[in-house]
């Protein structure tokens, strides 16, 4: 090797291409992810957990939704609402939607931003980012106060299958607090970035440790799984 | 000494490796608006049956896929990574399948016994 090593644990040896590359990534006495750094791999891996959660809730919808004897309420008539005299079906939460990817959008930009090191337009476009998010969770709590008030309850509801009411709560609570949870994230980091902090080196309050940029791309990762799960839900549970 | 330089070496392959250029952020969040008009279109026309489901799963796998592999930066990482995130969720598929024929038999059962009375 006429390379200096710099890195023991990053790639030395030239690998081969495709699935014996990956073998060889994979192969024992060495680090597996070459260059993804440890905060990445390690939000991909919780993402991972956190898919598996959502996937069971999905499951435990279309599993109850299977099995019950009672028709199913059309979820294109319960959330639909009038606007101007007119009947829109979902319309809210087509809105909904367009306001989530839009915030997909801004984050992406934002790390983008980042790693040019301009921390101006990166804050600005995580707070962007932030308020996205909060006005997607203000209409998820429009929609349920309409729901409430309309009779939806965990155990029951006035159109039909009991347990539309507890899968509606528990799917859309448990995206609506990773959202809230993904606003209250984009927060810090973005203040982190405003302040200066990847530029000066500051130490973290709590981990001493100086951050890097790249945590802007961490809590990108984190907000758009959010908006990954919404697709889903959105296909499954208001769509299908 | 060393522990720097590892960083510094970590940094600038990162900074080179996910940087990309705004507009492909801009296209694929043009094409994810389209997407989801079009399944919310699914919705307004009102179509039913198998056109309806498979239209529905046909654009959500599409925007599915483009904001993981564009939007997570997933089509620029290294394969170690994409199956180790990839592979894991399909295996929901198997419960998926499991669930589905334990769904038709509790419906079945509750049809022979309950439904019968209402």
């Amino acid at each position: 090797m006429s390379a200096p090593i710099k890195n023991p644990a990053a790639e030395t040896l030239p690998r081969p291409p495709g699935l014996a590359g990956l073998a060889a990534d994979w192969a024992s006495d060495q680090r597996t992810f070459k260059n993804v750094s440890w905060g990445k791999a390690m939000m991909w891996i919780f993402l991972l957990s956190d898919t598996f959660v959502f996937g069971c809730f999905l499951l435990a919808y279309m599993a109850a939704r299977m099995a019950t004897t009672v028709p199913w309420p059309n979820p294109s008539e319960v959330f639909a609402l009038e606007i101007g005299g007119t009947h829109l079906p979902l319309i809210l939460i087509a809105i909904m939607t367009f306001v989530l990817i839009s915030s997909s959008g801004t984050m992406a930009m934002a790390v983008n931003y980042g790693y040019r090191r301009d921390r101006r337009k990166t804050a600005a476009l995580m707070l962007l980012t932030a308020l996205f998010g909060a006005t997607f969770v203000g209409m998820q709590a429009f929609e349920w106060s309409k729901l409430i008030a309309e009779g939806v309850r965990p155990w029951g509801n006035p159109w039909g299958a009991a347990q539309f009411g507890s899968s509606f709560f528990m799917i859309t609570g448990f995206h609506g607090t990773h959202v809230t949870f993904g606003v209250i994230f984009l927060l810090i980091v973005a203040r982190k970035v405003w302040r200066g902090d990847f530029d000066t080196e500051r130490r973290g309050f709590f981990t001493s440790r100086k951050g890097r940029y790249e945590i802007v791309e961490i809590t990108g990762l984190y907000w758009h799984f959010v908006d990954l799960v919404w697709v889903f839900i959105f296909a499954f549970f208001y769509l299908w | 000494m060393a522990h720097a330089e590892v960083h510094a070496a970590q940094h600038s392959v990162h900074t080179e490796q996910q940087q990309h250029p705004i507009k492909l952020y801009l296209l694929v969040w043009g094409l994810l608006f389209v997407l989801s008009a079009f399944s919310y279109l699914v919705d307004y026309f009102g179509l039913q049956g198998y056109l309806r489901w498979s239209l529905i799963l046909i654009f959500m796998m599409l925007k599915a896929g483009l904001i993981v592999a564009v939007f997570m930066h997933m089509a620029w990482e290294r394969l170690a990574l994409i199956y180790a995130i990839i592979l894991p969720p399909l295996l929901v598929l198997v419960f998926v399948a499991l669930m589905v024929s334990e769904s038709n038999y509790i419906l079945f059962t509750r049809q022979l016994f309950f439904a019968g009375g209402e």
